[in-house]
């Protein structure tokens, strides 16, 4: 993959066509392939993008085919495009010694998406984390409370709409 | 799902109200290493849960970030975690130099390696005398903070800070380092070894101390990756991973060095990798001075990288590149990145958003001990709450980095 590693792929066409041998595009392919909507190969970075209803199954997949580590998930607020929020994962595997993103989006006034915590029980203050400063809710999640802030704190400070300083 | 809406009570579980009790732990208790509450149900003396309160230290550092240009958040970085700034700069940087395709100097990776694995060493020495001192075994904590006054006055004398360095910028480093300074290192490091030995003198043999850690705080390699622990902790559960060693950065594969694993699973195998993991640092550091590679420290890339302050003040073009980047910043690259370090804590990520302004849309700081604080329940669960002390040191958390 040497060479893999400095080039970008665009678009799902072309990471399915030059990353074909790759563990985790494998993985998806041979779990759903018609519920991955995007890939991107940048920066050395694969980035994979499931259908939001599909993230609990895809990230059992990816799980399945190695990529054992859950280290990380957090949301990047696209306002005002729809759809607005972009959950990342990323998954670490011991074995290939490599790291990969799962993407989902969603939308609307109760944005919402399958939590994660029955897979990799870490995920639980990250998914917290998001829902108190992005207002994501998690279904499934044990207990989803805010976390930074206090729990009569109006708003989601990490949206956009949220001011950096100032009243709201 | 619970409503957000109300306040957290945690009662004790139906039918045991009679013996079980709540109690609080912090928000300013000594043993909880910053501003920490644990709401603790006990049985007697028994540890029936745990319940970590967080959020005490919160500032919002990732909300500032997205009203910063790039270069001025570096110094955000250091005050994350404040007993391993390096790290924390390192790896922003090198997240950003990703987007950005830039290579950095070999010298600069390699004062780089030198500064951070200076900062592990900072970062353990404070673990370990204030993990000793919770245990009881006060003398440590003087031993442990007299060779850390060595370890900051190297850092005053190349960054002109003892805490908040600051010191590896995007492109390269802020400055040169002092002429004396690799031979003050290397006068550092030559007595270090002794100074841990000194350390295990104290502690390896004495029973007390023995008899706090074996066996307590048990963690499975298992129960470690579910819950994302990193760093000491997860090689002290027999998981043998390292990114300096397997996701190398910054030039780590020119060392050699071995990855401490123990699988004890206990707080006495966490006790043992850290100080094996002291040597080690030692043995890196030594690498770096014997093979210190010459030239500049910063790339060459004008518009990014500030230019010395000789030339800013005699050149046009260096003043005006010097106006710019302070006055607008630089254009990063659209893109998002994912960079992970080994940091003394754990690992490390900073996950980068940009879209092609001179201010990043989105920084996400992925840190060890808010990861690791999650585990605290499974390793403390039936044991004794004196125990609780005890693990909590041993997974060295800094509150910092879990509130950000």
């Amino acid at each position: 993959m040497g060479e893999a590693l400095k080039q970008t792929l665009v678009d799902k066409a072309a990471v399915l066509a030059g990353l074909a041998e790759h563990p985790a595009v494998k993985a998806i392919l041979g779990w759903k392939a018609e519920a991955l909507t995007e890939a991107k190969f940048a920066f050395g970075e694969l980035t994979l993008t499931v259908a939001a209803d599909q993230v609990l199954s895809a990230a059992g997949a990816l799980q399945a085919a190695g990529y054992n580590f859950f280290e990380d998930m957090t949301a990047v607020d696209w306002f005002p495009a729809s759809p607005r929020f972009q959950l990342s994962y990323h998954l670490l595997s011991h074995a290939f010694k490599e790291r990969i993103r799962l993407c989902a989006r969603v939308d609307g006034p109760d944005p919402a998406i399958e939590s994660i915590t029955s897979l990799w029980a870490g995920a639980n203050f990250y998914e917290r984390e998001v829902f108190d400063l992005f207002g994501i809710r998690f279904e499934g999640h044990p207990n989803l409370r805010r976390i930074m802030l206090p729990d009569e704190w109006e708003g989601h400070p990490l949206r956009k709409d949220y001011p950096v300083e100032g009243y709201r | 799902m619970s409503n957000p809406g109300v306040m957290p009570t945690l009662e004790p579980a139906e039918g045991a109200k009679d013996q079980h009790m709540v109690i609080n732990m912090g928000p300013q208790h000594p043993a909880t290493h910053g501003v920490l509450r644990l709401v603790v149900e006990i049985d007697g003396e028994i540890v029936v849960r745990v319940y970590p309160e967080i959020g005490y230290l919160h500032t919002g550092i990732e909300k500032t970030c997205e009203a910063k240009f790039y270069q001025q958040i570096v110094p955000l970085t250091d005050r994350i975690n404040y007993l391993d700034p390096l790290s924390n700069n390192l790896c922003y940087a090198l997240a950003v130099e990703k987007l950005l395709g830039m290579q950095v100097p070999p010298k600069a990776e390699w004062m780089r390696v030198l500064m951070a694995e200076l900062s592990r060493l900072n970062s353990h020495l404070i673990w370990l005398g204030t993990h000793a001192m919770d245990i009881g075994a006060l003398t440590v904590f003087l031993y442990t903070f007299r060779e850390r006054e060595e370890i900051l006055r190297l850092f005053e004398a190349v960054a002109g800070q003892r805490m908040m360095l600051s010191y590896i910028r995007i492109g390269g480093l802020a400055m040169e380092p002092p002429l004396d300074f690799l031979d003050r290192v290397q006068e550092f490091i030559k007595t270090f070894p002794e100074k841990i030995d000194e350390y295990s003198n104290l502690l390896t043999g004495n029973p007390i101390f023995r008899n706090r850690l074996k066996g307590v705080g048990y963690l499975s390699a298992a129960d470690a990756i579910a819950l994302g622990v990193t760093g000491p902790p997860l090689r002290a559960s027999g998981v043998d991973i390292d990114l300096r060693r397997d996701m190398p950065y910054s030039g780590y594969e020119n060392f050699k060095f071995e990855v401490p694993i123990s699988t004890d699973c206990d707080c006495w195998a966490r006790y043992e990798v850290r100080l094996v993991e002291m040597r080690e640092s030692v043995k890196i550091i030594q690498q770096v001075l014997d093979g210190m590679p010459e030239g500049p420290v910063k790339a060459d890339a004008p518009k990014i990288v500030l230019p010395d302050r000789e030339k800013m003040k005699t050149q046009m073009e260096a003043l005006i590149h010097h106006f710019k980047i302070v006055t607008e910043g630089f254009d990063v690259p659209a893109g998002e990145v994912y960079q992970g370090i080994e940091a003394g804590h754990g690992q490390t990520g900073y996950y980068v958003v940009s879209d092609g302004t001179a201010k990043p849309y989105r920084v996400h700081m992925r840190y060890p001990s808010f990861t690791t604080l999650q585990a605290l329940e499974t390793m403390c669960k039936g044991r004794m709450l004196a125990d609780l002390v005890a693990v909590i040191g041993s997974i060295d958390i800094v509150l910092g980095e879990i509130d950000r």
